[in-house]
């Protein structure tokens, strides 16, 4: 079973992405099951179901979605072993900026769009860092030289990934991530492997339900902005 | 991961490696002792350091020696490329497509046929180096070769530039800043003076003249279309341009196709326009999706292009006046004599 974390910022295209994606798996007689990290409601599940793909949904609710995240991954694993997948796509969103899904022996895909800015691939943490491919949507309907500093801004990010020019609308790329996705270990088992970069150390009062301002109610791990520094 | 790289690069000192690749000193930051060696600064990180720099030990390691190598030149090489050959596939029935085409730089090839008929389709077998696993079945040779599939996926983004209508500017900076950003990818000795070139060039091609500290999103379709096509001439790497219908941008076509010329690039356009597909060297008519004739543009038709252009002008006279307040009571001849 081959394992893949596809992870990105909302709204970039990471379900038509897979969507896509799967057609062409199909086409190459592989068998895909996905399954759909959401923070507080999602759709997406439909859309799988749609298009006949094997599709488990999983609602962080009131916990942080990335610990929900990577305590759940390895039965998702189990659940695509169990219906035969040849390969598993776990997709995660509401992951913040600092945060990342990917797993050591999984590949590990980041999803960014042209749109964002130019800017915005320092912006991104290990989500884009630790990525092994990362796919660029949206390129259609912007300039040849926004995609290119974009790419390149990229690749200064990450510069040992694999870089994909993706179009969810056409399919455009989904060849060539397919290409990368048939090299992926294989995996019998999550257990006891590593993130790829560990989560945001935690515990406070607000972790635990706290929801009110002030001095009184922080406490366990917290950082303070220290002024006048911080203005420097 | 890929881990082709020289060890010896950990014994490089980070004052040397930050003048190497300036994204190295973007990553490490200010740093107190700039004559430590990489290795040396790497093992003197506590997990503090780390978290501050979003790396695992060994990522950031790895991802430092990236850049390094890549400043040394073992990547990025500007990609040249001798011919690309476009073989047949099958029609939309399936039947085969009756096509070996081998285009060679400065080649300039318009792609015409009914909507609906497969232009686009073409266009996008070339994007992805078609290798009969595209719709159509089309193969695509680089150099009179198959590229193997780790040098097709590696080569497909940077061979082939494309401009078309739907394109837009969505960053928010000037024209300049964005323009020089662009020349830095491209690590040209001097960005402003490439930045200045494009520019310049941009306002050959259109009607109404920009400056530098013009914001990028303010600009008119025919601003923004010749900015994106001189900057795909003279900045863009990719040997190969394809253009999507951008008859309508309001710039001068001809100006626009001869730089692209200049700059020894393929050119592939698919249109509707009579004047830019005679100005083709040749071009490829698409009926239900396949190829069914590549026509050479003959003499003859290359000298109807000089009445078509003339008429072309009048007509763009006729706007001009019209956006200016004329009013159109009599056509001017020849029009008038039509009636």
């Amino acid at each position: 079973m081959r394992v893949i974390t596809v992870a990105g910022p909302p709204s970039v295209g990471k379900t038509s992405l897979i969507l896509k994606l799967a057609k062409t798996l199909r086409e190459e007689g592989q068998k895909l099951a996905v399954v759909k990290f959401d923070c507080l409601s999602t759709d997406d599940d439909l859309l799988y179901r749609r298009e006949k793909i094997p599709v488990a949904a999983g609602l962080a609710g009131s916990v942080c979605p990335d610990h929900f995240f990577v305590s759940n991954i390895d039965d998702c694993l189990q659940w695509a072993q169990d219906i035969g997948a040849d390969l598993l796509i776990a997709e995660s969103a509401g992951l913040c900026n600092r945060c990342s899904p990917h797993v050591q022996g999984a590949l590990a895909v980041c999803v960014v769009d042209n749109l964002s800015g130019v800017h915005t691939p320092k912006k991104i943490g290990p989500m884009l860092k630790m990525a092994d491919v990362v796919a660029i949507t949206k390129g259609d309907i912007v300039s040849q030289a926004e995609r290119e500093v974009f790419a390149h801004n990229v690749w200064r990010a990450n510069p040992q990934a694999q870089i994909v020019a993706f179009n969810g609308l056409t399919g455009q790329g989904a060849g060539e991530l397919a290409f990368h996705m048939r090299g992926a270990p294989d995996i019998e088992t999550l257990e006891g492997r590593r993130l790829r970069f560990p989560m945001p150390s935690a515990i406070c009062s607000y972790c635990i339900g706290e929801t009110c301002i002030g001095e009184n109610h922080q406490r366990g791990n917290v950082r303070k902005m220290r002024f006048p520094e911080v203005l420097a | 991961m890929s881990a082709h790289m020289s060890p010896a690069n950990l014994s490089l000192r980070l004052d040397e490696a930050q003048r190497l690749n300036p994204a190295f000193a973007t990553l490490i930051g200010p740093t107190p002792k700039p004559d430590l060696s990489l290795a040396d600064w790497l093992a003197s990180l506590d997990s503090g350091d780390l978290d501050r720099l979003k790396f695992s030990r060994v990522e950031l390691e790895a991802h430092l020696l990236a850049l390094i190598q890549d400043a040394q030149g073992f990547r990025n090489p500007v990609t040249r490329i001798k011919s690309l050959r476009i073989l047949g596939g099958r029609d939309k029935t399936g039947a085969a497509e009756n096509l070996d085409l081998d285009l060679r730089p400065g080649a300039i090839v318009s792609v015409v046929g009914p909507t609906g008929s497969g232009k686009s389709r073409l266009l996008g077998d070339i994007e992805c180096l078609a290798q009969g696993d595209t719709p159509s079945g089309r193969r695509i040779l680089i150099d009179g070769e198959i590229p193997d599939p780790a040098r097709r996926w590696a080569a497909s983004g940077k061979l082939v530039a494309q401009l078309s209508q739907n394109m837009n500017f969505v960053v928010d900076l000037t024209v300049g800043d964005f323009v020089e950003m662009h020349a830095e990818c491209r690590a040209v000795d001097n960005p402003e003076q490439a930045a200045a070139e494009v520019i310049a060039c941009a306002n050959q091609l259109a009607g109404e003249k920009f400056s530098a500290a013009t914001s990028l999103t303010q600009l008119s379709g025919g601003q923004s279309r010749a900015l994106m096509i001189a900057d795909v001439a003279l900045l863009s790497t990719s040997p190969i341009v394809l253009i999507d219908e951008i008859e309508n941008a309001g710039i001068n076509r001809r100006q626009a196709l001869d730089l692209l010329v200049a700059s020894d690039k393929i050119v592939l356009m698919s249109t509707h326009d009579p004047i830019l597909a005679l100005h083709a060297h040749k071009r490829i008519v698409i009926a239900a999706g396949a190829v069914l004739e590549v026509i050479e543009t003959s003499d003859t038709e290359r000298a109807h292009l000089a009445t078509l252009e003339h008429y072309d002008r009048l007509m763009s006279e006729l706007r001009e006046n019209l956006r200016h307040g004329a009013r159109l009571e009599t056509l001017p001849l020849p029009f008038g004599s039509l009636e």
